[in-house]
Formats: C-alpha cells, sequence, structure tokens
C-alpha cells in the first residue's frame, strides 16, 4: 500500500490527519467563542455534544485522527533519524528562510499532545466520558457554563498561562503545518508556497487568538475580575 | 582588508567507512584570501606531506562548479557560507584572520564515508538508473518547432536540469531526505512532452529507488533549496508529490 510503504504517502497520510486536525480546532475555536456571547446557547451545544450517537462518532473519528496523526509523526522521526546517520555535525546553522518550527515540529507537536492530555483531563473526562458509562454527572460539570466556572473559576490562576503555552505550541506547528499539507499533496508551485505560507500564518494567528481571548476571557470572568 | 589570513582548521579525518572519525586541528597561516577553499585544502596536504603525514581526502574535480563533485560541510553549512555556489567556488575571502573553520563530510547513512571528508554518493546514480531517463528511440532529429514547448515549461525545465547532483540537499537536510534531487530529476523530464511518456513509470521507480536506499521523509523545512549550491526551487517536490499521487491514484 503507498500510503504506508513510500515517502510521499507517509506524508500524504500526516497531512490530510493534520489538515483535518486544523478544520477541527477551527471549529472548537469558534464554539468557544459562544460562551462570551452567550452562555447559555454555550451550554446548548455541550449538551448537543454530550453522549448522543453523533457526537460520539465524531469523537471517535477525531480520537482517530490524532492517533494517526501521531503514530505517523513518530514513525517518520525514526526514519529520518536512521537516515540522517549515527553520526551528527559538530557545527550547526539555520539558513535563512528555514523556518524555526518546521525543524521542530515533533517537539512542538509533543508540548500540544500534553496540553491536550490535560485538556481531555479537565473536560471530556468530567463531561462525555461519565455519560458514556452511564454515570451521574458531578454537579461541577452539568452544563458547559459550569465546567468552565469549575475549570477556570475558584482562583484557578495556573490553568491560564498552561493553556497559554498550548496555544502557542499550536501556533507555531499549524504556522508550518498548514502550508507543509498543501505542498505534500502537490497542490504547491511558485506562486502558491508563499500564498499558502501566508495564508498558514493568517489561519494559526486566527486560531491562537480566538482560544487566548476566549481563556483570558473565562479565567477573568469566572474569578469575578470582570462583570460581562 | 587583509591579503592573506591566519586561522585554524577543524578536519574530520577518518581511515574507513568502518572506523571511528575524529576532528584534527591544523594552523593554517598567511593564506592569501584569493585562494579557493580547495586550493586552501591542497596547501594543508602539500604541508601534510611535507610533514610525512597523510593528506586529507576530500572529492574535486572540474572546479569551475557544474561537475557536481566537491562537498565539504563547512561552518555548518554544505558547500560553505556562499549562497548558489560549490565550495570549488568559494574564496578564502569570505572568512576572517582568527577564525575556526570546521569542515565535516556530508552526514547521512546513505552517503557512508569512505575515507575523512570523501563519501559515497552512488545511491544518487541508483536513483539516476532506476528512471531518470527518456528510452524510446529517437531517430533523425526532427524540425525544432515539430513540438511546441512554452517558454515557462522550456525555463522551468533548465532550470530543474542544472541540479548536479551533489548531495547538498541530503546534507543540508536535517532528515536527511534526497527529495530535492529527485524532484529536480523527474521535474526536468516533467515538465516537457517528451517526459510525459514514461512521465508514471519514472516518477514511482525514482521515488521507490529512494527509499529503498534508506534516505529519510521530507518534512518541507526547506533547508534543502535554501543550501542548494544550483539554486533548485522547493516547487519541484511539490510538482514530484503531485506526479507521484496522481500516478498512484491512477493505478
Amino acid at each position: 500500500m503507498w500510503l504506508t510503504n513510500s515517502s510521499v504517502g507517509r506524508k500524504v497520510i500526516m497531512s490530510v490527519t493534520g489538515l483535518f486536525l486544523v478544520l477541527f480546532v477551527t471549529f472548537h475555536a469558534l464554539m468557544n467563542a459562544v460562551a462570551i456571547i452567550s452562555l447559555s446557547a454555550y451550554d446548548a451545544i455541550c449538551e448537543f455534544l454530550g453522549a448522543n450517537w453523533y457526537a460520539v462518532a465524531g469523537t471517535a473519528v477525531l480520537a482517530g485522527g490524532f492517533a494517526i496523526h501521531i503514530i505517523y509523526a513518530f514513525w517518520l522521526t525514526f526514519q529520518n533519524r536512521k537516515a540522517r546517520g549515527n553520526n551528527r555535525y559538530a557545527v550547526n546553522s539555520r539558513p535563512k528562510n528555514v523556518e524555526w518550527a518546521s525543524q521542530n515540529m515533533l517537539v512542538l507537536g509533543i508540548i500540544v499532545c500534553c496540553f491536550l492530555i490535560l485538556h481531555l483531563f479537565q473536560f471530556w473526562a468530567n463531561m462525555q466520558l461519565p455519560e458514556l458509562l452511564n454515570n451521574e454527572l458531578s454537579p461541577e460539570f452539568r452544563t458547559g457554563e459550569k465546567a468552565l466556572e469549575t475549570i477556570f473559576g475558584n482562583n484557578n490562576w495556573w490553568v491560564l498561562p498552561v493553556y497559554l503555552i498550548g496555544f502557542a505550541a499550536l501556533w507555531f506547528h499549524i504556522s508550518h503545518g498548514f502550508w507543509s499539507a498543501f505542498q505534500t499533496l502537490g497542490t504547491a508551485n511558485d506562486k502558491w508556497i508563499p500564498r499558502w505560507q501566508c495564508i498558514s500564518k493568517w489561519w494559526a494567528s486566527i486560531v491562537f487568538i480566538m482560544f487566548a481571548v476566549e481563556a483570558i476571557y473565562f479565567a477573568l470572568h469566572f474569578n469575578g475580575i470582570i462583570n460581562c | 582588508m587583509d591579503t592573506s589570513i591566519s586561522f585554524k582548521l577543524k578536519v574530520w579525518r577518518q581511515q574507513d567507512a568502518r572506523s571511528e572519525g575524529r576532528f584534527e586541528t591544523y594552523e593554517m597561516r598567511d593564506i592569501p584570501t584569493d585562494t579557493s577553499f580547495l586550493e586552501m585544502m591542497d596547501i594543508l596536504n602539500e604541508q601534510l606531506i611535507e610533514k610525512g603525514e597523510e593528506p586529507v581526502t576530500f572529492d574535486h574535480d572540474c572546479r569551475e562548479g557544474i561537475c557536481g563533485m566537491c562537498s565539504l560541510y563547512v561552518n555548518g553549512h554544505p558547500h560553505g557560507p556562499a549562497t548558489g555556489a560549490t565550495t570549488c567556488q568559494l574564496y578564502m575571502r569570505r572568512f576572517h584572520d582568527g577564525d575556526t573553520i570546521t569542515v565535516e563530510p556530508w552526514r547521512s547513512a546513505a552517503f557512508p564515508v569512505i575515507k575523512d571528508l570523501m563519501v559515497n554518493r552512488n545511491a544518487f546514480d541508483q536513483i539516476q538508473q532506476a528512471g531518470g531517463y527518456v528510452s524510446f528511440q529517437t531517430g533523425g532529429a526532427q524540425d525544432a518547432n515539430a513540438i511546441p514547448i512554452s517558454k515557462e515549461a522550456a525555463d522551468e525545465a533548465m532550470d530543474s536540469a542544472t541540479c548536479i547532483g551533489c548531495g547538498a540537499c541530503v546534507a543540508a537536510c536535517k532528515n536527511g531526505s534526497a527529495m530535492l534531487f529527485l524532484s529536480a530529476k523527474v521535474s526536468q523530464f516533467a515538465l516537457l512532452p517528451q517526459g510525459r511518456a514514461e512521465a508514471k513509470r519514472r516518477v514511482k521507480a525514482m521515488l521507490a529507488k529512494m527509499d529503498e536506499l534508506g534516505f529519510g521523509n521530507c518534512t518541507n523545512t526547506g533547508a534543502c533549496a535554501a543550501e542548494c549550491p544550483k539554486n533548485i526551487k522547493l516547487s519541484n517536490i511539490s510538482r514530484l508529490n503531485r506526479e507521484f499521487v496522481c500516478a498512484k491514484c491512477k493505478d
């Protein structure tokens, strides 16, 4: 199967799963934004994404996408390190025009993954998982608003900086991954490489700004600093 | 500006592919800045021979930037700090008095060290032999205008064909990937009608050979294109991907 046997095929898998995850984080950021506008609308979204069959199916596809992306990342990195050989260069320098993020995608991905695990423990493990197991939801997580209050409120000030670090790693990861995916899929040429790179930076920045503004708003709102 | 400089030269010495290598430091005195880097290496070797030591082995041939034989990873760059130039086109005026210049061989599992700074780049020949040619009878040359080719396609194919197969792309890539080389060799034919006839077979065979020889996977860092002495463009890699994905989808 060329998607596993050839170097380009493996990269196609990385591109397609990567673009799928970019779409996911974009929708995630948009749905969070609803909480700023109306907390009751946000509760409705949380209710909609509970243990209904479509939400569970969506979660399974999403988890599959994450799993394939992560497994391929480690597999490709292992092969690439082997191809590099045992002797490393004594002097290394990054040429101009080579993004820092492009050479550190695995590290950035690991940071995003650590953040993801924390985030799942905080929300998913207390919301969709108990519903799937037919357990009673604890009162702190019964609605979307309650969950946000439990995590960001109660003077849990460590949460905000940790989330911002996760978002920053995500910015770097997407700023390279997005255009790289289109390059791998063969949809780039001399005109489109700079265009994809520009769109990549914009997309990553918009997602980062949405997430960051939302997290800051939740931290301020649920700790009683702002009252809107 | 000084007309001659003195510096330390840290050179990788390795007896053969199986031996452990190490750096040796040599003091180079009063080297004229008009000397080319390879001439400087010649001066070092003459000094070593006079002292009864073994000279440093390194690849070189035409010394005018077209044969692709010279290599050398100088101060963290394949072909040294100059851009769009091979090591033989590098001059000592790029360096300063008192510098330490580190010279290493290409480091890649697919390019094993033969001795000192010389590596075996036979893998590139094998990739070419797998499909980097057109295999039909040409017969008598037909009229040049019989097959119209756009200026853009002709220019781009020519630019791709300037790849000299030196291996700097592999040396620069943190993944040891040969995608820039391969993409140039595929593009020079893919862009022209004469190359289209065997395009599918060519891209599949050459890519399979590259993977088989142990080169890494491309992650689009762009270090290859940034360091290429012939300025082969990154867009070639996207064309290669497009050719390969389309060929596989049509199977």
